[in-house]
């Protein structure tokens, strides 16, 4: 019994291990792959306008309702001790340090980055993976390089749409459902808000963009057993982002903090 | 020349090839037989470099390729070309950037890229109206051809083919397995082919069967149907009785 027990534990250790030297071999091949080899810069773009064109609406929707809500929300609390005047310092703070970014990185990751190990994952079970090794093709450079870089630089575009769509929709709900002073909203923003917070949340989304393209075309790579392969690829590529976003937040927000 | 020295693979704690010896001659068409699940794709893609073998060596020109560094690697795989059971053809691409990847990656301007890719087009028998059209608008016979025209752009020595035929018509079979010896014959090349079809010996040079992970009968396609070697005897005329046990015949005894 005890022996079986410290057989299972072992194994699991064994494989969480494995799994993830992979993945740090995974990345590694990545940097290597980007330095020595010619970069394509047209699939770059490719990438970019899939991952981030494609995915401006969703990020525009719910950047504008978050900011809507988060104006809502603090309008409550701030009428009680007569703060009203702060709301949108709250709300561009809110929006530009936590949610702008991480709102961002799980929307992206729910649609692009999903997409990227479900295509990766059906190039693998379909053998074009393979074709492309067969025909001397690097198939890092063809397929996760470029996915990478796009991530890495579109998602700081997003989340600076995301800011400002939500500091317009907070702006909204206070001047216009609130009836509150569109000077003191933009007033508040201008006095309390600086540029370090702009520049942390675009860092924040910087690497929110690498974890998800990484875990998804890492998922979409080592793919196997077929469509039901696939699913689960990219079931796990979505729930491990979403948790590596959400828990490096929290590091990041103390890293930034001290600089 | 490829020699295979007692290539071994595992995968988990099944031995799917377990000491496979076999040299394919050079300029000829070999064709690897035997049971679905035997291990002849494994085989194939062992030779290429997609599979690492567990044990044993492949010798490419009598240079055993586990030994080379990974930087001089591509010198002996260039000399492969690999033609995919279901053609593996980029779903996202079109037939001409499909045939044409190795040298537009390599940055080679369209405009030269596009007679060559019409050249191998029509060297595998396809009109250029199908140069734009989509993997999922051919059908299976023409993703194959077109697979081949991909491979034939690299200007390979040696075509290794995934069982090229399956889910053909017969029609459209002889019309590959022809197309296979006429590229063979053509360019010179060294041919191996995995295969269920007996009909491609009326093309091959030479048939090896390959049973519970070696290599059972290696001899003159020419002379196959005259073989008393049992096993071969057995395969090439789908007897369930002999010394290949298969589950229908085990089905059958009981």
């Amino acid at each position: 019994m005890l022996f079986t027990i410290v057989d299972a534990i072992g194994c699991i250790t064994i494989s969480i291990c494995d799994g993830l030297g992979l993945f740090v071999l995974f990345f590694l091949r990545v940097i290597k792959t980007l330095f020595y080899t010619r970069p394509k810069l047209s699939k770059w773009l490719v990438q970019m306008e899939h991952i981030g064109v494609d995915s401006l609406v969703i990020v525009i929707l719910t950047g504008t309702f978050t900011g809507m809500v988060l104006a809502l929300q603090s309008y409550i609390g701030f009428k009680r001790v007569g703060g009203e005047q702060l709301i949108g310092t709250i709300v561009a703070l809110g929006m530009i340090r936590e949610l702008g970014p991480v709102l961002t990185g799980l929307m992206v990751t729910g649609r692009a980055g999903s997409s990227i190990a479900a295509e990766i994952g059906t190039m693998r079970i379909t053998e074009q993976i393979d074709a492309l090794r067969t025909l001397r093709l690097d198939t890092f450079q063809y397929l996760v390089v470029p996915r990478i870089i796009a991530g890495i630089f579109i998602l700081p575009c997003l989340a600076l749409f995301s800011m400002i769509c939500g500091i317009v929709g907070g702006y909204c709900i206070c001047v216009y459902v609130l009836s509150l002073s569109p000077e003191d909203y933009v007033t508040s923003i201008r006095t309390y808000v600086e540029l370090s917070d702009i520049r942390g949340g675009l860092i924040k989304s910087t690497f929110f963009g690498l974890i998800l393209t990484w875990v998804g075309t890492y998922k979409g790579f080592y793919t196997s057993g077929g469509a039901r392969g696939v699913g689960i690829a990219t079931t796990q590529s979505v729930v491990s982002s979403s948790i590596m976003i959400l828990i490096s937040n929290y590091f990041l927000t103390k890293l930034l903090e001290q600089l | 020349m490829i020699k295979l020295i007692d290539l071994k693979k595992k995968f988990g704690d099944t031995w799917v090839t377990n000491g496979v010896n076999l040299t394919i001659p050079d300029h000829q068409m070999t064709v690897i037989v035997g049971k679905s699940g035997e291990g002849k794709s494994v085989l194939l893609k062992q030779m290429i470099g997609l599979l690492e073998p567990t044990e044993g060596k492949v010798l490419i020109d009598n240079v055993d390729i586990a030994q080379v560094s990974e930087d001089k690697l591509d010198i002996y795989y260039k000399q492969f070309g690999y033609v995919f059971q279901f053609a593996a053809l980029l779903d996202s691409l079109n037939v001409y950037e499909n045939i044409g990847i190795t040298l537009l990656e390599a940055g080679v301007p369209k405009a030269t890229v596009l007679p060559i890719v019409e050249e191998k087009l029509k060297l595998v028998n396809l009109e250029l109206d199908t140069l734009y059209k989509y993997p999922s608008e051919l059908s299976g016979g023409m993703r194959k051809r077109v697979g081949l025209a991909r491979t034939l752009v690299t200007n390979p020595k040696i075509i290794l083919y995934d069982e090229p035929t399956t889910g053909l018509d017969p029609i459209t079979s002889r019309v590959i397995h022809e197309l296979m010896f006429d590229m063979q014959r053509r360019l010179n090349l060294t041919s191996v082919v995995v295969s269920h079809d007996v009909e491609i010996f009326k093309y091959a040079d030479n048939v090896a069967l390959l049973h519970e992970g070696i290599i059972k009968f290696f001899g003159d396609a020419k002379t196959i149907w005259e073989s008393q070697n049992p096993y071969i005897y057995q395969f090439i005329r789908g007897l369930a009785d002999g010394p290949i046990k298969t589950d229908v015949a085990q089905t059958q005894v009981k």
